[in-house]
């Protein structure tokens, strides 16, 4: 699904993202795992093409030459859901599909379907993202990230404004949703718990763990824990562990 | 954003409507007049005296000072003005350095102007001071002064500035040594019988001088000129019309003259009254002044089509700027510097300056407002914009939104707050500085205040100062409530405390 080869980032001459190769195959999920300032997020913007870089990055096979394309076939959500405040939650999920021109019914039924997989009802989807719990605003987000029926789903600390039993409860929501529509997830995190929630799947899911805009490790997420590359590896996920 | 655009679109349809309704009438001859007393008196009389050579004439009254009426006539905005041979020798000719009033005809001549023979009096400078002041310090002429530096002098702003004025004066009479600041001409006889000032100029026509018992100071050095009173024509005028204000040399003399100025400012006589009684006609058949509620309710629609139009024109450029100064942080710096040194003229000198390349009357008036709404509405779209949170631009981006969608859709939706603050704050200002185009002839609340300063009429000045400040409230209640309006609903929870 996308292909990166040596693509790094960098902000004001600081380097965000160092030269990166990286593969990601269709229908996988990618947790990118790390402590704040690792670049795991700009790894993540940079796959939407939300940030300059460098290097070359695939996406399915060709490189990258018109971005909104691109994004059509990309959901992203990010951590406070990023809801536009003047539009409904009806209004945020429907917007781009008005904007190609979709039919009133189409939408319709597209909103229908997406709200009984998220669980929320019609009444909330009429709410303004202001007059939502944070919760559902991140339903909301994931309703707008699926409207156009994205071939790849990129989170970006989807949970870490929630409060811890709103937490749980989405995070095995978003895991039963991730499985039944098969899409590729990436998704980022600085929570070890959500890596081995979200990275469960052995076969087809992957921990990518970060520091100072490199990849340290990956591979399958007991492998981690169980043969830690170097000392920071190992001091990063005793830590998690600790708390 | 379609609540924007039918906004805009009703706007301008206001503005266009207003700016047709004082529409020109048949080209007749146009008098103009400067804005004191006298010489709408005598714009007055040429009026009437055209009009009575069966000539149709209209009056263009109290438009600002010699330069503005010098270049309207120049551009043929109007076609016959009073001035005074001294005045058109040493400052508006200044560069000639006329000898005398035959050499004056020649250089008018040469510019396809022409003046009538003298009116029969001289209005010319002379300074004046309370008349207890002059005896307790002994001052009778002019190099009297030299001796009491501590005088406080304050005369007219058009005198500290003209070649012919203060300096040239202090240097004939050597008087270096005293200080001088500038004040309105009308103001100054106010200032003068207070005791707040003890020394002016005078026009040797004021009928203040009598009124308030002021003694002239003798020209013991005859520095001042003749100021003859003339009237300035286009050579083009009609020989009917010519023989018509011929026909006035020689009709009013100097105690004459102040006679009709001591009507109209201290008695409350009006000008076309006067003028009448100059030409030795009764005033029986006299015009009927518009009654009050008319008179400003057609100030009221000047002062709108000037205030509308100026800003529906800044509506559809500032916002574009406002928008393209958001989107290039290096141009749009300049942008904002340029918008922000345009505030920075000083109103008065805007309009002036505007005069050659759109003459007189609406057009420069708009053209100034116009200029000086435009800081507030980039201000506050470039504010309103580069405000928005980045989490929401990479949203809208993430989406595949295209550059115009997200403008149309998150950008300009989300900053409509804060633009329509700086719509609102462009209108009340150009509610307030439109009243200064009447000095050029744009009418609105601005000519009755004119007025009443010129005649000291404190009735008059309100007639004008509440219906603008009355505006400038209603301007503001108005887009106060259309800011409600367009502000979506969930940007005022959001205001209400929520997160976002």
């Amino acid at each position: 699904m996308f292909e990166l080869d040596r693509l790094a980032v960098r902000y004001d001459g600081v380097e965000a993202l160092a030269p990166t190769d990286l593969s990601i195959g269709e229908g996988e999920t990618v947790v990118l795992l790390g402590p704040s300032g690792s670049g795991k997020s700009t790894l993540l913007r940079s796959l939407a093409g939300l940030t300059p870089a460098e290097g070359e990055l695939r996406f399915e096979g060709k490189p990258v030459s018109e971005w909104r394309a691109v994004r059509s076939r990309l959901g992203y959500v990010i951590q406070d859901g990023g809801l536009f405040p003047h539009l409904t939650a009806r209004g945020n999920v429907s917007l781009m599909a008005r904007e190609l021109g979709w039919e009133e019914a189409r939408i319709a039924a597209r909103i229908d379907e997406l709200a009984a997989l998220v669980a929320l009802d019609g009444d909330q989807l009429d709410r303004f993202p202001g007059e939502l719990s944070g919760g559902q605003r991140q339903r909301v987000a994931l309703m707008r990230a699926l409207m156009l029926d994205p071939k790849v789903l990129l989170l970006d600390e989807p949970l870490s404004a929630l409060d811890p039993v709103t937490r749980v409860r989405l995070a095995r929501e978003l895991r039963g949703i991730f499985a039944r529509l098969g899409k590729t997830v990436v998704i980022v995190t600085h929570s070890l718990g959500e890596a081995r929630f979200f990275a469960q799947d052995g076969e087809a899911s992957r921990a990518i763990l970060m520091r100072d805009g490199r990849i340290v490790q990956q591979g399958a997420i007991g492998d981690l824990v169980a043969n830690p590359a170097d000392p920071f590896v190992a001091e990063f996920l005793a830590a998690e562990d600790a708390l | 954003m379609r609540r924007i655009t039918a906004a805009l679109i009703v706007l301008a349809a206001l503005a266009t409507w207003l700016g047709l309704m004082p529409s020109t009438p048949a080209r007749a001859e146009e008098v103009g007049s400067k804005k004191f007393t006298e010489s709408v008196i005598l714009g007055e009389i040429a009026r009437i005296a055209l009009e009575d050579a069966g000539i149709e004439a209209s009056h263009r009254r109290e438009l600002g000072g010699s330069r503005i009426l010098w270049d309207a006539l120049r551009t043929g905005e109007i076609d016959v003005y009073p001035d005074y041979t001294g005045t058109l020798r040493f400052e508006i000719l200044s560069d000639l350095r006329l000898p005398d009033d035959a050499a004056l005809h020649d250089a008018l001549a040469a510019r396809g102007l022409a003046m009538t023979a003298p009116l029969g009096f001289s209005n010319g400078y002379a300074l004046a001071m309370r008349r207890d002041t002059a005896q307790r310090l002994a001052i009778g002429k002019i190099s009297d002064l030299a001796a009491h530096p501590d005088l406080d002098i304050a005369v007219g702003n058009e005198f500290v500035a003209r070649a012919d004025g203060w300096r040239a004066l202090s240097k004939a009479y050597g008087l270096g040594s005293l200080d001088v600041r500038g004040i309105d001409h009308d103001l100054a006889y106010r200032a003068l019988a207070a005791g707040q000032i003890d020394l002016t100029d005078a026009y040797t026509t004021d009928a203040e001088i009598e009124a308030f018992d002021l003694v002239v100071l003798e020209d013991d050095r005859t520095f001042f000129p003749r100021y003859d009173a003339v009237y300035v024509y286009r050579s083009g005028l009609p020989d009917t019309a010519v023989r018509a204000l011929d026909s006035l040399s020689g009709s009013i003399d100097e105690a004459r003259m102040r006679e009709l100025n001591r009507m109209v400012r201290m008695e409350g006589m009006g000008e076309t009254a006067a003028a009448r009684l100059a030409l030795g006609r009764d005033n029986a058949g006299a015009d009927a002044a518009p009654g009050r509620w008319k008179r400003i309710w057609d100030r009221t629609l000047e002062h709108l089509a000037l205030v509308a139009i100026a800003l529906a024109g800044a509506l559809l450029v500032a916002i574009p700027l406002g928008v393209f100064a958001a989107r290039r942080r290096k141009v749009g710096g300049a942008v904002m510097s340029a918008t922000g040194l345009l505030q920075t003229i000083p109103s008065l000198a805007l309009f002036v300056i505007l005069i050659p390349v759109l003459g007189i009357g609406a057009a420069p008036t708009i053209a100034a407002l116009f200029l000086y709404s435009l800081l507030p509405i980039v201000r506050n779209t470039h504010a309103g914009l580069t405000g928005i949170s980045p989490t929401l631009i990479d949203s809208a981006d993430a989406l595949g939104l295209s550059r115009a969608a997200r403008l149309r859709r998150i950008e300009l939706p989300l900053a409509l707050p804060t633009i329509m603050a700086g719509i609102k704050t462009a209108a009340v200002i150009a509610v307030g500085l439109a009243t200064l185009g009447a000095i050029i002839g744009a009418g609105g609340y601005g000519q009755p205040i004119l007025t009443g300063i010129r005649l000291n009429d404190t009735g008059t000045i309100l007639e004008g100062a509440i219906p603008a400040a009355a505006m400038a409230l209603a301007f503001e209640m108005l887009f106060n409530l259309v800011q409600r309006r367009v502000t979506p609903r969930g940007l005022k929870q959001a205001e209400q405390g929520a997160k976002q």
